[in-house]
This record gives C-alpha cells, sequence and structure tokens, in this order.
C-alpha cells in the first residue's frame, strides 16, 4: 500500500489543522525515569541474554529526551538455521535508541532514532509521530510514520594463519539493502469512568532483501541420502502488511484492572494472523502482580512449504518457520514490588520487577527436518512436527526523579 | 482497496478529531472523574520497557508486525 | 468489509459525540455558593468569605499538576491571607483517604474542603484538573484558570494583587 502523494499532502493539511489549540491548555510530558533491566530467553537450542539501560529526562516545560541503550547476546542458531547444518554462533546485537518529545499545547511531536548494529546486520530507523488529546481528553489521535534502512552481509568462517578460524563478511554475497515504510494511525478513546478503548491501524511495507542469508528451504532429492537436499532461499522482493489492533482497559471497583487486546493481521505474502491477550493486573499494598495469557495464530505465506517437490519448483522458496501455519500461546506472571529509599527525596518512586513468560509454540507445517531416517522408516515430511518451548525471565529495576 | 482502507481508517481518526473540535458539546467523562482512568494500574505504557522486549520476543518469531502501541488515557490533566 | 466497519465506527462515535448535554459557564456572574464539609471538622461555605477576595483551587491527589501547584499555592496563602484574602482547596476525590495522605507529605494551611459528590465541581463547571477560580469582594467570578504549567503562578498573583486594590 502506498498512499499517493497527493492524498498523503491533504492529510497532512488537515491534521495540521486540527493541531491549534489555546496555548494555556497543554496535555503532560512523560515522567522522568532512570530504568535497567535484564532479560533472558531460553528454549529452541538458544540462549539470549540481554540489558537494557534507559533514562529519561525533562527539558524546560515543553522537552523530553529520552536514550536507551539495548544489548542482546545470541547463543546457538534458531532451528531452521539450525535444521539446515548451520553451526552455532554466538553474536551481539547492540543498539541505541534515541527520542525527543515536544509538547506544544494538546499536541505532542515525538522524534526518535534507532541504531542496530550486528556483525551481519545494520538497521537505522527514523520515527515520527504526533499525537493529540482533544475533547475534554477523552479522546487522542495519533499518527506516525516511519522510515527504516537495512544493510545486510552474510558471515563466513575462515581460517586465518594460525590455523584458527575468523569471521568476515562473505564477498560472494556482498551488502545488501532492505528499506521499510511504516505508516500508523491510532484512536484513543475514553469510554467511561472505568473504561478505555485504544484503536490502531499500521501498514508497513518493505522492499529490498527482505530474506535471511543464513537460509535454505528444502526439496525431495531421491539422490541424497536423507531422500532431501537444500536450495537458497528465495523471496519476493517487497512485502506489504496491514494489521489492526485494539486494547480495551476495564477498571475493577476493587482496584484492579483487566485488559484485553485483539490483532488481527495479514499481508501480501498471503499470511492472516490474529493476537488475542487477556491481562490482570492486582495491586496489593506495596505490591502490583500482572498476569497475562497469550494466544497467537497465522496461516502459512502462500509460498511457503516444508518440502518442496524437487529443485526451483517455484519462484519463491522458503522452508522458514516464522511464515508457516502455527498457533503459539504464551502464560506470564509479574510481580513488581514499590518502595522508597531512605534519605533520598529526589526520588520520587522506586519498583524492583520480575516476570516470567512460558511460550509454547505448535507449528502444523514445520518438520523436525534432522530427523529424518528413511531406514528407520521416517520418510522426508514423514518427521514429527516441531514444537518450540522457551523460558523468558525478565528482571528490572526503574526508579522515578 | 488496499490504499483506502489506511484512508478509511486516517478518516476516521479525523473526523473524530474535526468533530470534537468545532462541536460545543461536552464530554461524558468529566475532569474530575479521571481517578480510576488516572490510577498508573490503567495506564497503556505501564512497564514499557518489559513490553517492549516482549513485543520484540514475539515479533522476531511471528510474521505479524505492528497493530499495536496505544497512546492516551491517563489523568487528562492541564 | 473492513470499510464497512470504519463507515459504522464513525457514525458510531458522531452518534456519541453529539449526544451529551452542554457546560456551565461561570465566568463573569456571581459565584454559586456552596457548602462542604472541612478538614478542620465542620463545614465551610462560599457564604462566609463575602468581602474578601477567594481563590478557589479544584484539585486531586491522582493529579500531578495539582500536586506540584499545592506548595506554590500555600505561599500564595500566606503571604496575601492578611490583606483580605482566602484561598480554599476543593478535593474532588470521592474518597478521602488518598487527599489526606498526600497532605500528611506535603501540608498546607489553607482550608481543604470536599467535594466528594462532585456537586461543587458541577456547578463550576470544572472543565479540566486542575481549575482554580478567582472570586472578587463582591462575590462575583473574574477569572477560571484551567490547568497548571510552572509559571503560571504570576498570572495568579496578578489577578490577586488587581482583584484586592479593588
Amino acid at each position: 500500500m502506498q498512499l499517493s502523494r497527493r492524498s498523503r499532502a491533504a492529510l497532512a493539511i488537515l491534521w495540521l489543522g486540527t493541531l491549534y489549540s489555546a496555548p494555556s491548555l497543554t496535555g503532560v510530558l512523560p515522567d522522568d525515569e532512570a530504568e535497567v533491566l535484564y532479560d533472558h530467553y531460553a528454549g529452541d537450542d538458544q540462549v539470549i541474554h540481554g540489558t537494557t539501560w534507559l533514562i529519561r529526562k525533562k527539558i524546560g516545560d515543553s522537552f523530553s529526551v529520552q536514550y536507551s541503550r539495548v544489548t542482546d547476546i545470541v547463543s546457538g542458531a534458531s532451528v531452521d538455521v539450525r535444521e539446515t547444518g548451520a553451526s552455532p554462533y554466538v553474536e551481539e546485537r547492540d543498539e541505541n535508541n534515541v527520542a525527543l518529545t515536544y509538547l506544544s499545547g494538546k499536541t505532542t511531536f515525538a522524534m526518535n532514532y534507532i541504531g542496530s548494529t550486528e556483525p551481519d546486520y545494520i538497521s537505522n530507523t527514523a520515527n515520527f509521530s504526533i499525537s493529540r488529546d482533544m475533547f475534554g481528553d477523552l479522546t487522542t489521535v495519533s499518527m506516525n510514520y516511519s522510515r527504516e534502512w537495512d544493510d545486510i552481509f552474510k558471515m563466513e568462517k575462515i581460517q586465518d594463519a594460525q590455523g584458527g578460524y575468523i569471521k568476515i563478511h562473505d564477498p560472494s554475497f556482498g551488502e545488501k539493502h532492505m528499506d521499510e515504510r511504516t505508516y500508523g494511525v491510532g484512536l484513543t478513546q475514553v469510554l467511561t469512568r472505568n473504561m478505555i478503548l485504544a484503536l490502531n491501524y499500521q501498514a508497513i511495507t518493505d522492499q529490498g532483501f527482505i530474506s535471511n542469508p543464513y537460509r535454505e528451504a528444502r526439496y525431495l532429492d531421491p539422490t541424497s541420502g536423507r531422500g532431501w537436499s537444500l536450495e537458497q532461499e528465495v523471496y519476493p522482493g517487497t512485502r506489504t502488511s496491514n494489521a489492526i489492533g485494539s486494547d480495551l482497559k476495564y477498571y475493577l471497583p476493587y482496584r484492579a484492572a483487566l485488559d484485553l487486546q485483539y490483532r488481527y493481521y495479514f499481508d501480501t505474502f498471503g499470511i492472516r494472523a490474529q493476537t488475542v491477550q487477556l491481562g490482570y493486573t492486582q495491586p496489593w499494598r506495596n505490591w502490583t502482580f500482572d498476569g497475562t495469557a497469550r494466544y497467537y495464530l497465522q496461516s502459512q505465506a502462500s509460498f511457503y512449504s516444508d518440502l518442496y517437490p524437487y529443485l526451483d519448483s517455484q519462484n519463491f522458496v522458503s522452508g522458514n518457520q516464522d511464515i508457516s501455519a502455527y498457533h503459539s500461546y504464551s502464560l506470564g506472571a509479574q510481580a513488581s514490588y514499590q518502595f522508597t529509599i531512605p534519605h533520598a527525596s529526589w526520588i520520587q518512586k522506586t519498583t524492583a520487577n520480575v516476570r516470567y513468560d512460558r511460550l509454547v509454540t505448535n507449528y502444523e507445517n514445520f518438520h523436525e527436518w534432522n530427523l529424518t531416517n528413511p531406514s528407520g522408516g521416517i520418510e522426508p515430511g514423514d518427521e514429527p512436527l516441531f514444537t518450540l518451548h522457551a523460558d523468558i525471565y525478565e528482571i528490572f529495576l526503574s526508579l522515578w526523579f | 482497496m488496499r490504499a483506502r482502507l489506511p484512508l478509511a481508517a486516517l478518516g476516521l481518526a479525523l473526523l473524530a478529531g474535526t468533530l470534537a473540535a468545532c462541536s460545543p458539546l461536552q464530554p461524558w467523562v468529566k475532569p474530575y472523574e479521571r481517578e480510576h482512568l488516572a490510577d498508573p494500574i490503567m495506564a497503556f505504557d505501564r512497564n514499557a520497557t518489559a513490553n517492549a522486549y516482549l513485543d520484540h520476543v514475539y515479533s522476531v518469531r511471528e510474521a505479524a508486525r505492528g497493530g499495536d502501541g496505544a497512546v492516551g488515557g491517563g489523568c487528562g490533566c492541564n | 468489509m473492513l470499510h464497512r466497519i470504519a463507515r459504522i465506527a464513525a457514525r458510531g462515535l458522531a452518534a456519541l459525540v453529539l449526544a451529551v448535554p452542554a457546560l456551565a459557564n461561570v465566568t463573569g456572574g456571581p459565584a454559586p455558593d456552596f457548602t462542604l464539609p472541612a478538614r478542620a471538622g465542620g463545614t465551610v461555605s462560599l457564604d462566609q468569605f463575602k468581602g474578601q477576595v477567594v481563590m478557589i483551587n479544584f484539585w486531586a491527589s491522582w493529579c500531578e499538576p495539582c500536586r506540584k501547584e499545592m506548595p506554590l499555592l500555600n505561599d500564595i496563602y500566606r503571604q496575601y491571607g492578611p490583606m483580605g484574602f482566602t484561598l480554599i482547596g476543593v478535593n474532588v476525590e470521592p474518597e478521602r483517604s488518598s487527599a489526606l495522605a498526600w497532605l500528611k507529605q506535603t501540608p498546607v494551611s489553607f482550608p481543604v474542603l470536599f467535594d466528594a459528590t462532585s456537586k461543587v465541581s458541577q456547578l463550576y463547571g470544572v472543565p479540566g484538573m486542575p481549575t482554580t477560580v478567582f472570586i472578587d469582594r463582591k462575590g462575583n467570578v473574574r477569572m477560571l484558570h484551567q490547568g497548571y504549567n510552572p509559571g503560571d503562578e504570576n498570572a495568579y498573583l496578578d489577578e490577586i494583587r488587581e482583584l484586592i486594590r479593588e
């Protein structure tokens, strides 16, 4: 989807026209905060642990700046890359995120820049959003636009002079690019004293190399010992997606909150997906407890197959589990404890938090490729379907000042 | 069709905005009745960093992306 | 299909927006009288302060700009109190516990009244939190200030000085 230049200009002008408001009426900037988070993902022969550092501060009455740094350290490889015999690895991703918020009347402007670097992937994103509180602050309307530029490389292991191995960018793959554009609109409406509903829509378009240099698809090959061979994954050069999401929050009279989220997604790969999430928040003295149940269902991409009939059977081929048909559910629980630090009155509030999520994904048409055993009666395509279990831990400290 | 859907959504958002701006009629939840909505447990961005991490975990494995990120609510002060 | 949903939602929202009654506008006219229970005990009526300049501040413990403003309002009360000026804080919360807990941490010396049923908030057509109303010696509402941003206290002082001189 691309809005024509004229439509975009017209909408921008209409939008700017609604932005004027009496100077004495303003919204509120986000609170000053410092946060540190440690996360740990264990599942699927892959362990990822990481940290996030965040700091946010108001400058004067109209500006707020935020800086955050995210680091992920990945060990292992996800299952489809692993199934093809690719070797396990340890890799670090670093991300810097700088954001600026400007409040003018009832309108909030936000800009942010994200730079993410890993050995074979460099990503830069610029995001711009506007939101406006109106109608006695019962309604918030927002718009966002985002542009991402990615540089993709492929690592290869070569022997060095001492007989050990080093990893360099594969010159035959070279450097590939991917551009992504996001357009989004949102509407949040207070329905009653106890209920608020947020709706939002986002259209995302990717162009360029949107595949993965390491991924391969498999096809039936009677000449091979195990009955199948690998071919390079081939993706379309563009992908456009649409997502419509809703989030309803309801305040329970004994002081607790219910949260219900639903999202419908569809894209030009032919994938349709739905997400449903139910959350419950219960404060108790200095504690706040959260419980979450999430269910996700997706249909496969039209060109996906776990086992193609022969080499080069289609223009686009992919054995990527992420675009196969599957359903997953996760259950999560979080406990937060609020406290004050003695002799530090400049710190308004501090919370210590732990969260655990259990994620189970049942693939409906992705098999365990490394379990093929024709002599043992397991023909290609008869292997068990893959199931992914993951434990996700988060522990974080937040401080408001 | 594809191009008209986002325009319809945008139109809805702008309609709400302009109706609210032009309307002489008043909100049905008064500013002094926002106690529950102002409660931190009703905030969309409570635990923003932790949720951003989880969203990242899901988006790396799922085909679906976008459609989240709610702003608004809260005390509606000033 | 989504087209139709968007259209229905737009019509629904329009209906919701148009189905609401109008709000009172008190500026320029006589200040509506009221009687509310006071923190110090007993009740307080606006009538008691006829002949003085009165500043009413509608606030809540859950409102951040309200909390920021209170110490400044306390300073104004202490400075101008002897000149025929009084400041009344009207707390709009249905229950007193949060307000009292906060006042314990951040004490103020001006009278605090409790408008638990929102009677007075409705009477004055409070358009936002906080709202500050300035009443002259004759009992007329001269200014209604919505919200609080750092620096607004100067506007308050200007108005108070003008009304005291009358």
